[in-house]
């Protein structure tokens, strides 16, 4: 179908309209000024004294002070040990990455699994149920975020929901040690996130020419081979797209961990919070922030070749 | 007290650059910046009345935190509620107003122990709020045995295992670690530090939890003990009656939180209102009703609820008052070893 719109390109043909086009082009970015001016004070102003920051030295109590140093750089990837000083990793650091990255996987995958149903269902109804459908994906917006943790809390607790009805049916006998375990965070991150795992979703599988599922069809595909042989690829910029959304606020998710994880834990945010707070090292909270920043990037970069390579392969 | 609100930090950053551009120093007003779940509304409403002035309250949920934003400034507070062990730092660091309470009308009402403390002597800037300890709150349901010990979360018995929140608050626990090990507080001996660290390192993964706010883990079952402040642990008895706190008789932490005027606050005329208004014997008394703590106010007993007149975790029994301390900030060098004993402990 795409073949059938021809983009035409017109080239000015006249001097008159290269001017006119010259205009148009100067009056956009006047008109977009506005807006790039405070995007770029508002996301690269507070980097940029992030990044000044990794490289002061901590002050006493809290803050830094003025004079260059490579400590808190130094700090995110080696520490000395803290009685004798020998030099070694810094595996915190590692560990709690490393957890961050598990989790933040494990979140993304769980949001596919539930995600993906649901916004094949949503695109599936008739055109004008789905802005009700879409509406129903939203509603958990209406209430701020640390409400429903509180909520979740409560249904995954000792005396919750989940226990006292696994213990109606006589399947448990003792309350399962649900709250503050990894697995409760992974269930809160996955059930904030999903919102942003099905409306991506949702676009890609509603421009899906369903024809093509029937050629499958007919061609004796069974259901499994039409899934991943036709629908996973056509609706992979969305896949892509909704993962990426999904997995950079996980990384960097700070209450949840923190309510359902039960503090004992931590995470990437976690671990930068305690650097501004009781660690009262700046620079080396400083650090591990650029230091998220750059995996979120990496995630970014992935994002944009595979969805580009994908974008050529949509061509063919 | 130290009820944690996560959104707390975001909320306040947001409100400080409010303040920022908003802040006025009309007649009519004062700013109180104070921990959590810790200021009583009645308290507030008689200030207001009495002086024709409009409190505003903002959270912090740590010294760490309020430290740190009000020396960033640009806060737009005029009181701050930090406790002793950080009261030398706001000093030394310049970020208070000598408003000298003991020569203020009501200073008289100040107990005699609590008139010339280490950490502010002579009481040239502080004012008396609450104070109390750090404690072992067990739910003695679950486990029958003694509870005056800081074994309950370092060497827990069987019942508890798994069932252990310790407050998140670094300078509390490790010094209580290093009283376990027969050590003190804020001590440079590296081979009591590494003991401590041994101990904590041992016991965490017998620990569930890392947070503020017991009430509510302790009612659903959650919980069935935790390292936490007392008053808390009265709070909590209140809705959880078998919910008992002991006195570690290895050692334990005594705190208290002053009321102090910022040296850049905007209202300090009602700054300093506030600050004798808080040594009335009947305003000590509404903030201890609420918080359920101890204040160091003379005459404030009269007013106070009756069941903070006996309530064991207010009321230190003899027996146990030897072994309560005040800790002392610690040196820059011991707070580093302070620091990666933590990170390593939560890795």
């Amino acid at each position: 179908m795409d073949q059938n719109i021809q983009s035409v390109v017109e080239f000015p043909e006249s001097k008159l309209e290269r001017l006119k086009a010259k205009q148009r082009t100067i009056r956009n970015y006047f008109l977009s000024a506005p807006a790039l001016i405070v995007l770029t004070i508002a996301a690269s102003g507070p980097l940029f004294i992030m990044l000044f920051y990794s490289f002061l030295t901590a002050d006493e109590w809290g803050g830094v002070v003025w004079q260059g140093s490579l400590q808190g750089w130094f700090e995110v990837f080696m520490r000395h040990d803290i009685f004798d000083g020998t030099l070694l990793p810094a595996d915190a650091h590692l560990s709690i990455f490393w957890r961050s990255i598990k989790l933040s996987l494990v979140t993304t995958l769980l949001c596919i699994v539930f995600g993906f149903p649901t916004a094949y269902f949503i695109a599936t109804r008739p055109r004008s149920q789905r802005s009700f459908w879409l509406f129903l994906v939203t509603v958990p917006f209406w209430t701020n975020l640390l409400i429903r943790t509180f909520a979740i809390m409560q249904i995954l607790s000792h005396s919750g929901f989940v226990n006292k009805f696994l213990q109606s049916l006589g399947l448990i006998e003792e309350p399962l040690r649900l709250l503050y375990t990894e697995t409760a965070v992974t269930i809160g991150m996955a059930y904030v996130y999903l919102p942003l795992m099905v409306l991506p979703l949702y676009a890609t599988i509603e421009r899906l020419d369903f024809s093509l599922l029937e050629a499958a069809y007919d061609l004796y595909a069974s259901r499994l081979q039409v899934l991943r042989r036709v629908i996973i690829p056509l609706v992979k910029p969305g896949l892509v797209a909704g993962s990426i959304l999904v997995f950079i606020p996980s990384i960097g998710a700070y209450v949840t961990p923190r309510l359902l994880g039960g503090g004992k834990s931590l995470m990437l945010g976690n671990l930068i919070e305690l650097q501004f707070g009781q660690g009262r090292n700046w620079p080396l909270g400083a650090a591990l922030s650029i230091t998220l920043l750059v995996i979120v990037m990496v995630a970014m970069l992935f994002y944009v070749r595979s969805t580009s390579r994908s974008g050529v392969n949509h061509a063919h | 007290m130290r009820q944690l609100k996560n959104s707390i930090i975001i909320s306040s950053v947001a409100a400080s650059m409010l303040f920022v551009s908003q802040s006025v120093s009309a007649a009519g007003e004062l700013n109180i910046y104070n921990w959590g779940d810790y200021t009583s509304p009645e308290l507030v409403t008689k200030f207001e009345e009495t002086y024709n002035v409009t409190v505003t309250i903002t959270d912090y949920d740590s010294n760490d935190t309020a430290l740190a934003k009000v020396k960033a400034g640009g806060h737009g507070f005029d009181i701050a509620i930090p406790s002793a062990n950080y009261m030398p730092i706001w000093i030394s660091e310049g970020l208070l107003l000598k408003t000298r309470p003991d020569q203020m009308s009501n200073f008289k009402n100040v107990l005699p122990e609590w008139t010339n403390p280490d950490w502010d002597p002579g009481r040239h800037y502080s004012v008396p709020y609450q104070w109390g300890s750090v404690g072992m709150v067990v739910n003695t349901d679950v486990y029958s045995g003694d509870i005056n010990t800081s074994a309950i979360a370092f060497d827990p018995p069987e019942e508890l295992v798994g069932k252990i929140n310790v407050a998140p608050e670094m300078g509390d626990i490790i010094g209580m670690a290093l009283y376990y090990v027969g050590s003190e507080p804020c001590t440079d001996d590296k081979a009591a530090l590494k003991k401590a660290r041994d101990v904590l390192m041992a016991a965490k993964p017998k620990w569930v939890s890392m947070t503020y706010g017991i009430k509510e883990p302790f009612a659903s079952g959650d919980i069935a003990a935790s390292v936490y402040w007392n008053g808390d642990a009265m709070r909590t008895r209140q809705e959880t009656p078998s919910v008992h706190y002991g006195y570690p008789k290895e050692g334990y932490v005594l705190w208290m939180d002053s009321v102090v005027v910022l040296k850049d606050a905007q209202n300090v005329e009602n700054a300093k209102l506030f600050q004798n208004f808080m040594m009335e014997p009947e305003s000590a008394a509404i903030a201890s009703n609420f918080a359920m703590y101890a204040n160091g106010i003379k005459g404030s007993s009269e007013f106070m609820l009756e069941i903070l007149a006996t309530a064991p975790e207010v009321q230190i029994p003899a027996e146990h008052l030897p072994n309560g301390r005040f800790i002392e900030m610690c040196s820059a060098e011991v707070n580093k070893l302070y620091s990666g004993i933590w990170t390593e402990m939560m890795k």
